[in-house]
């Protein structure tokens, strides 16, 4: 490490400076794509809605991370973390929605006539 | 090898002691950071998956529930925190550049964002719950509203108990419901769950759900009879996912005022501007969330 | 503990006392402010234990009461805390924290060549966190209990009439996650980022790469506990109908929520214990590890491979059957990296000079009881016998023989190895292996009974087991096993408690330790037994931390140090 930073003359640079101009682009990009999402969604294409918005706002996820948040300028390894972190979750929604799509035909269905039925029958 | 040679050369004031380098230093809170939000990113991942769970199994509650939802405010909402993490973004920049006022004049703004957004989001809850769209049991009526058996001890069914829905009888009690008296009952407000995936499917054949843009204005004279059962599920998931977000909004607050007290103490300058940087990562993936939350609460 | 000082010489300590991170500085403050990453682990060290004994004390509430048919000493609901607060204590308070947060602490910055971990700070707030987590925990018991077991299922744990105690418990446990995950996020920062030049991730020793898999885990992991239990505590707060059936919710989707983190989190239990293993056998066999890269990578594949196996838990929970498969295919395959594991340690056992000191003592009950574990898991994990199984004793003994016999025998194992690192003394060898053999004689009794109790068809967490729903048979039969089961925990109990006094003993009594008594050649056992505040006085010599060609025995000082023929050599770095 001590080689590393003399180079710099007791200077060391950190991070990395993103330009005002990026961040505005960033800025507006982001805010075109709320209008955008707002506008998509109203057109009623059914099931397909909630995949459209969802589609923009991975766009705006991206361009916060990589630019706001300097992700594209940094370690990749960062990226690494916060993209296994997102893995984790949609292995968490996958296998739970499956299960819980798989099961739902057996539930019981709640309704109270039912329960009341049922517990006659307990209390004869 | 470690210790030895950094002890030789300059050593500032923010440097703890076991870093040789104030980029090693930098780096390490950096990594730190992002595990952080990593943790972050799963904490509300488990809101995702009981989103993703409820309305998999009951997409008409989500249809009907999000029409109460003002879709004006939720996205003058992302606008605010949209420009609020760009400000912050600046005063990352300005903080790494050594300028001290922007750096101040963009905390400043950045926290005006995070008023903004809390206010907004105030009028907004506040509108829901005058209009009685509460989380929880209390989306049901309360039981001082009517003079059904509830036990004020006992806000969730207690031990033991089995739980009686009685969603339109009269009836409210035991005997009247023609119970066995031996069997020790709850009578609940609650209505029951919806039955398997497709949930309420006769509420779903019913007009007020498939909603036309004429039926909108129908729906908000709903009487609370009218709501379709489990209807509050939707507000459940609204409420808590909302809320946990602004509950980082306000942590944000908090890091922010740190900051500013920082900056204007001069803490801060080209060389060393990690807590800026950190705090920035903070705010931008509260910013991230709700990039998110708006789609799947607003826009369906 | 600041008043270790030497009454008797010993042979080498002529030397005048050095500074060392236990006389650096004293008093109370020194201790409870302390920002030293070896003050901490031993402060970690010293509530976890203080931890096992309260939590051992239920245990043996438990084993009381089952001992004979009928009740003993506790009424049902008595019995349903004891067992409840048994199992939080032993899961979050001790064996989750217990490895990482102490030895860990003490060892993982000094084994790397560093002073101190990445965020001191963060790393004493995190033990405050658990402090904070324990007193939460245990004061349930003030606050009408808990009874629903350490699972907390949904719709004991929403419907029960213990509000407070519940709400309370949801708390602890989220405080206690964040206290495990700031460590992680602690750990990995420091591998990451305080690796000195010269050591290279392949000459980390594999004790690091367990802590770092362990790291991953927390960090992925530990936050989904805590929405499980916010989630838990709004329930039963505003009622609002999450997983309570009753107001909408799904209980099944709770054990989702809960296992997707208590899976991963036996992991982060055993991991680190097997990571002490793996420098436990090498050491005191004296022989190069085999298979070091092999042992590292399953490290990070067992982290990985955990988070998708959580279903075995739930076959027979209304899981559908289509997830049912596809859990317990993949819980098969996560059985390959362990098992990856014990053959490259029995693969170093292989023709090395075995030394049978107490820490290689606990390594090889290890050995034997991890392997029965993870055998006795893949019973469970077979859907077809799991329906037997689920629920009664059998799983009580296989996660017994893994958290026990695995992750707790290593850490004693540890303990007794990084002893004399930690404090500087010696113990009895001779009671050492007494306590050991206690230990293993009283474990194996306790459960193996009750794998057979399981297999016969005794459910789990009941009370009793006479009366008129059990034929006169099963009493029979059950009580002879239970009451075995409870002599062998007594057999346990004493040998903790040798335990308990031989260590004590030596803080006062014990010969003072050399720098390095087994031969151990990673970093640690390069700087003076206690180590200075700084960790290192002089630069170590970095390498292969299994090449144990570079040591030789110093009868004088009754310890192992570099070879002289050699000092000269700036080692690999
Ligand atoms: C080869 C590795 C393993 C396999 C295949 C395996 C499999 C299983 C299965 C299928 C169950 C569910 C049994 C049931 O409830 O019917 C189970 C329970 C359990 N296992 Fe394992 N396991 C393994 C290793 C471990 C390890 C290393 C630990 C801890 C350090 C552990 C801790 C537990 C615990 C705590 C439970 C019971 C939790 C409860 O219901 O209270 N297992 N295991
Ligand atoms: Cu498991």
């Amino acid at each position: 490490m001590a080689t590393e930073s003399s180079q710099h003359e007791g200077h060391p640079e950190v991070g990395h400076v993103v330009p005002v101009r990026i961040l505005l682009v960033t800025g507006m990009g982001l805010l075109a794509l709320t209008l955008l999402t707002v506008w998509a969604a109203s057109f009623d294409v059914g099931n397909l809605n909630i995949w459209i918005a969802l589609g923009i706002a991975v766009v705006k996820g991206t361009l916060v991370v990589m630019f706001f948040m300097h992700l594209r300028y940094d370690r990749p390894f960062h990226g690494i973390v916060f993209v296994t972190s997102l893995a984790f979750v949609a292995l968490f929604i996958s296998f739970a929605l499956t299960d819980t799509t798989e099961y739902a035909g057996n539930l019981d269905p709640g309704d109270a006539p039912k329960v009341v039925e049922k517990l006659n029958v307990l209390g004869e | 090898m470690t210790t030895t040679a950094s002890t030789t050369h300059d050593h500032p004031d923010f440097l703890a002691h076991h870093w040789d380098t104030p980029k090693q230093q930098f780096e390490a809170g950096k990594l730190g950071m992002w595990l952080f939000l990593a943790t972050e990113v799963l904490l509300f991942g488990g809101l995702f998956v009981g989103y993703a769970v409820w309305r998999g199994n009951h997409p008409e509650l989500f249809k009907f529930g999000s029409q109460y939802l003002d879709t004006t405010m939720g996205a003058i909402n992302t606008v605010v925190l949209i420009l609020s993490s760009l400000t912050m973004a600046w005063a990352v920049t300005c903080a790494q550049r050594g300028n001290r006022k922007g750096l101040i004049i963009g905390l400043l703004l950045t926290l005006a964002g995070a008023g903004g957004f809390l206010g907004i989001k105030y009028v907004e809850y506040s509108h829901k719950f005058n209009e009685g769209w509460f989380p929880g049991a209390y989306f049901y009526d309360k039981p001082s509203d009517r003079s059904r058996t509830w036990d004020d001890n006992l806000p969730v069914p207690g031990a033991g108990q089995l739980v009686v829905p009685v969603p339109d009888t009269e009836a409210r009690s035991i005997e009247e419901l023609g119970l066995p008296a031996d069997i020790l009952v709850e009578i609940s407000t609650v209505v029951p769950p919806g039955q398997g995936p497709s949930g309420l499917e006769e509420l779903a054949l019913t007009d007020t759900v498939h909603t036309d843009d004429h039926a909108e204005h129908e729906m908000h004279a709903l009487q609370r009879e009218d709501r379709p059962a489990n209807a509050h599920m939707f507000f459940n998931i609204y409420f808590m996912m909302t809320g946990l977000h602004g509950l980082h909004v306000l942590g944000g607050v908090g890091v922010m005022i740190w900051l500013l007290i920082g900056a204007v103490k001069g803490r801060f300058n080209e060389k060393y501007f990690t807590p800026v940087d950190l705090g920035g990562l903070y705010w931008h993936i509260v910013d991230l969330i709700w990039i998110f939350l708006f789609p799947l609460f607003y826009l369906i | 503990m600041t008043t270790i000082d030497t009454t008797k010489p010993t042979p080498g300590a002529e030397t005048p006392p050095v500074d060392n991170y236990l006389t650096h500085s004293s008093g109370i403050m020194s201790w409870l402010g302390t920002l030293d990453h070896k003050r901490i682990g031993v402060m970690y060290l010293v509530s976890i234990l203080t931890a096992f004994f309260l939590g051992g004390m239920f245990a043996m509430l438990v084993r009381l009461e089952l001992m004979f048919p009928g009740e003993q000493i506790l009424s049902q609901d008595q019995y349903n805390m004891a067992f409840t607060l048994h199992g939080v204590i032993m899961v979050f308070l001790v064996i989750i924290p217990s490895v990482p947060a102490s030895l860990g602490n003490f060892v993982l910055p000094i084994m790397l060549g560093a002073k101190d971990v990445a965020f001191p700070r963060l790393n004493l707030f995190s033990y405050y966190l658990w402090v904070t987590g324990a007193v939460l925990a245990v004061s349930t018991v003030f606050f009408g209990g808990v009874d629903t077991g350490w699972t907390l299922y949904v719709p004991y744990s929403t419907t029960g009439t213990e509000m407070n105690g519940i709400l309370l418990l949801t708390f602890a446990v989220f405080v206690l996650g964040f206290s495990s995950i700031f460590t992680g996020i602690n750990f990995i920062v420091t591998i990451h980022r305080l690796r000195p030049p010269g050591m290279t991730w392949f000459r980390m020793p594999l004790f690091l790469w367990a802590i770092y898999a362990t790291g991953i885990l927390q960090v992925m992991a530990t936050p989904v506990i805590g929405i499980t239990v916010a989630l838990l505590a709004v329930e039963r707060l505003f009622g609002i109908g999450i997983f309570d059936p009753a107001l909408g919710g799904d209980p099944v989707l709770f054990q989702h929520f809960f296992w997707f983190y208590s899976h991963p989190a036996v992991y982060i239990m055993i991991l680190p214990g097997m990571g002490i293993i793996s420098e436990l056998i090498s050491v005191h066999s004296h022989k190069h590890i085999f298979g070091y890269k092999f042992i590292a990578f399953s490290s990070v594949a067992i982290a990985i491979f955990s988070f998708i196996v959580w279903g075995h838990h739930m076959f027979l929970s209304g899981q559908s059957p289509l997830m049912n498969v596809v859990f317990s295919a993949i819980t098969f395959s996560v059985a390959i990296p362990s098992a990856v594991k014990v053959f490259n340690w029995l693969a170093t056992l292989y023709k090395g000079s075995i030394s049978f000191n107490t820490p290689m003592l606990y390594a090889l009950s290890f050995l034997v009881l991890f392997t029965i574990s993870g055998l006795t898991g893949l019973h469970l994990g077979t859907l077809a016998t799991d329906i037997h199984l689920h629920d009664t004793y059998f799983v009580v003994a296989h996660f017994h023989y893994t958290m026990m016999g695995g992750a707790l025998i290593a850490m004693i194992g540890g303990i007794h190895h990084w002893w004399p690192k930690i404090t500087g003394r010696m113990y009895s060898e001779f009671l050492g292996r007494t306590a050991c053999g206690l230990i293993f004689v009283g474990f194996n009794l306790t459960f193996f009974t009750q794998f057979m109790l399981g297999s016969k068809g005794m459910p789990r967490r009941y009370h009793d087991y006479d009366g008129p729903n059990w034929t006169p048979e099963a009493t029979e039969l059950f009580g002879t096993y239970h009451f075995w089961s409870s002599i062998g925990s007594f057999v346990m109990a004493a040998g903790f408690f040798l335990i308990a006094f031989y260590l004590l003993h030596s803080l006062f009594r014990g010969k003072k330790a050399p720098a390095n008594p087994w031969g151990g050649r990673s970093l640690e056992w390069q700087c003076a037994s206690p180590p200075p505040h700084d960790n290192f006085s002089e630069p170590p010599h970095v390498g292969d931390p299994y090449d144990f060609t570079v040591l030789e025995w110093d009868e004088q000082e009754q310890g192992y140090h570099w070879r002289h023929d050699l000092k000269h050599e700036p080692g690999e770095a």
